[in-house]
Formats: structure tokens, C-alpha cells, sequence
């Protein structure tokens, strides 16, 4: 599975995972109290300057992914354009680009590996409470793991659906595919228990 | 616990893979995408807990950067924007459609369902996604509603489509149905 981490590696791939997202939960707090119009235009300059240092391809590449804001971007300059408040239409514009802009030059910046390991360290106080860690890192990798399987099972289904049909299948295959993923999760759970279990290795690990 | 754990895991990825059915673009340019249908399912067929652990599962991925969302949209990015309330809203949509079913087990299962698939798939998400929205935009809970009328018929169809589909599956795979069993499997 592709994660959406850049392949160009800048300097902020070394920075510490958990700095980075501590920074940018600051960062995006701080602009909710700032309002001057000429303070968010400035701070979104310096984050496209940010995304512009890395060189052309990671721009291009963010520039991709902020491609979802267009339309909020429009609702909200034209509804302050009938309001007469466009000032603040700017603001508010700037604000969500900068907060959106930054939270995805760390996702860009931070390797799926780095990104578990803050994981892993955020759930350290639940293990006091009796939670297990094993048990939210093997269910990441099911996932990771799944998704690509059902994706190809849907995929056949369709073709499937397609040899029989002139018509598209839409949200006809739902049920088969959702009769697919639970088959799927019985094995994976026999699967589990017929490899020792979870409750067991835990168990085994305290003796 | 396996049980538990493995349909938590597929129910995520089920999620994800939803994501990827193509958009049916209602009449007026609404597009909806199977997604929240997911969400829906989750509750309605997993139960209230475990409902809620898979969405909150998919989150975590999502956030941590792969791109699962409708369209392979992913990373922290979603959760700053104006989508944000939307998916803080998602476990707790699947949480209430949950225990709704689980709660009323005297009512038909598809009926039961589609009535906790609008309680939490509509009003639980878009309470949480208007207010989201009337934060980052700076607008008022009634005018970032306005904002939200457009998607109420995609998502009453979603609604209509859970339903027959949790019903259909009680009786292809009525063990699968955690949320009507009557003892949780551990």
C-alpha cells in the first residue's frame, strides 16, 4: 500500500515524528486567535514557500493534495463577497488553507514507521489500564494488510457483475462484497486462534 | 477476542475499500460516496463498541498518513480542514447507530436499522460536521447547516440501502450480526 509520505526526502524527513505533529497542533491552535487579514496572507506565503523548498516535484505533489479545499475556498470568498465582509472571508480562507497546508506537509514529511512509533508511545499510558498494545499494532497491519484484498475482491466482483450486465452494478455488489468481508474476518479470526491466539501469547509473555 | 479484533480490522478496511466504489453523482452535482454507508454498516451489523473501535481504527490510519478516504485521500490534512467535525463525528455515529440496534431487538432488523442509521449516520455526523464547519469557516450552527441541505438525499439512500443490507445479512450470516447476538463472542 502507498502511503502519502513523499518519495523526495527533505530535511524535515529527520525531524522527530512527535515534534513535528507537536508543532503543528500549536501552530493551528494559534491561528484560531489570530485575526488580522495581512497575518494569515503572510503566514499561507510562508507555507507555500515551505512546500516550495523541497523543489518542484514535492510542490507539485502537495499542491495535489490541497486540491480538496478549492471548493470551500469559493463558497466562502463568495458568501462574504454578498456579505460585504470579505476581509473576513479572507481570513477565514487564509486560516483553512495555512492549517490544512501545514497538517499535510507533516503528513508528507513523516514516515508511516515514525508515525507508529508516536502511536506506540500515545498508548503507553492505556497499558497501565490493561490495554495491550500487540493487540492495536496487529490490527494496523490487518488492516494495511486487507484493504488491498477486499479492493481486489470488489474489483472481481464487478468484473463479475459486468459479464452478466449491460447495466453498471453500483451499489448492487455491496452485499456480496459485505458477505465477502465477513467470511473474511471468520478466517482471519480462525487463522488467529489456531496460531496461539492473542489472550495466549500475552499470558505467555508474563510468565 | 480474535473474533473481535478480526472484524474490527475488516470492518475498517471495508470502510476503506467502500471508498474506492466509483461516486454516483446525484441529479443537482451532489456527489455521495459509499463511505458513510460504511460507517453506517459498522454500527449496524458490529454493534456499538466494536462499531466505534473500527471507524476510530480507520482514523488512525488515515491520520497517520494512508490514504483510505474516498478518493485516496488521507493524512493529518483532513482532519484541520473543514472535514474535520465529519470525522471526529464517525465513531461516535457508529457508536449510536450500534447500541440503537443492539438496545431494540424487539423491532424488524431492517427497520430497527434504518431508524439508528438516521439517528447516527445523519443527525449524530452532521451535528458534528456542522459544528466543525461553523468553526473553521466562522459561521453560524444555522448557516453552516444551510451549507449541508444538498447532501440529505444521498444520505437518506444510504440510509434505505443499510437498512436492506443489515437486513440481507442477518440472513445470509446471521452469526456475523454481532450486534443482535445475544452474548458478545469473546
Amino acid at each position: 500500500m502507498i502511503s502519502l509520505t513523499s518519495p523526495v526526502e527533505t530535511r524535515a524527513h529527520h525531524w522527530p515524528a512527535g515534534l513535528k505533529l507537536g508543532l503543528l497542533s500549536l501552530v493551528t491552535f494559534g491561528l484560531f486567535f489570530v485575526d488580522s487579514v495581512i497575518f494569515h496572507g503572510l503566514f499561507l506565503a510562508f507555507v507555500a514557500v515551505l512546500y516550495a523548498l523541497p523543489g518542484t516535484v514535492f510542490f507539485k505533489n502537495g499542491w495535489k493534495h490541497l486540491k480538496i479545499l478549492w471548493p470551500f475556498v469559493f463558497i466562502v470568498v463568495v458568501w462574504h463577497l454578498f456579505t460585504d465582509e470579505l476581509p473576513l472571508g479572507l481570513t477565514v480562507a487564509f486560516r483553512m488553507m495555512s492549517a490544512v497546508g501545514m497538517a499535510n506537509l507533516v503528513t508528507m514529511t513523516t514516515r508511516l514507521s515514525d508515525m507508529i512509533d508516536v502511536v506506540h508511545w500515545l498508548t503507553r499510558p492505556l497499558r497501565k489500564l490493561g490495554f495491550n498494545p500487540r493487540v492495536l499494532e496487529l490490527s494496523i497491519a490487518l488492516v494495511i494488510r486487507m484493504t488491498p484484498v477486499l479492493v481486489s475482491k470488489g474489483q472481481k466482483l464487478t468484473l463479475a457483475w459486468r459479464a452478466r450486465s449491460t447495466r453498471r452494478s453500483g451499489w448492487r455488489i455491496i452485499l456480496p462484497f459485505t458477505v465477502l468481508a465477513l467470511d473474511d474476518a471468520d478466517h482471519v479470526a480462525e487463522a488467529l486462534k489456531a496460531r496461539g491466539g492473542l489472550t495466549n501469547q500475552e499470558n505467555q509473555e508474563r510468565k | 477476542m480474535e473474533k473481535n479484533i478480526a472484524y474490527i480490522a475488516l470492518f475498517a478496511a471495508l470502510v476503506a475499500a467502500l471508498g474506492l466504489i466509483p461516486k454516483i453523482t446525484l441529479g443537482f452535482g451532489v456527489p455521495i460516496t459509499a463511505q458513510g454507508l460504511g460507517i453506517m454498516l459498522c454500527g449496524t451489523i458490529l454493534g456499538a463498541k466494536r462499531g466505534a473501535l473500527a471507524v476510530l481504527l480507520l482514523l488512525l490510519l488515515v491520520a497517520i498518513g494512508l490514504p483510505l478516504l474516498a478518493g485516496g485521500r488521507g493524512g493529518l490534512g483532513l482532519f484541520f480542514g473543514v472535514t474535520g467535525g465529519f470525522l471526529i463525528g464517525w465513531p461516535i455515529s457508529a457508536y449510536v447507530t450500534g447500541l440503537i440496534v443492539e438496545k431494540w431487538r424487539t423491532g424488524s432488523i431492517v427497520l430497527v436499522s434504518a431508524i439508528a442509521s438516521v439517528i447516527g449516520g445523519i443527525f449524530v455526523v452532521y451535528l458534528f460536521g456542522i459544528v466543525g464547519m461553523a468553526i473553521v469557516l466562522e459561521k453560524t450552527f444555522f448557516e453552516a447547516a444551510a451549507l449541508m441541505v444538498a447532501f440529505i438525499p444521498g444520505d437518506i439512500i444510504k440510509v434505505i440501502i443499510a437498512a436492506f443490507l443489515t437486513g440481507a445479512i442477518a440472513k445470509a450470516r446471521p452469526a456475523s450480526l454481532l450486534s443482535r447476538q445475544v452474548k458478545a463472542t469473546s
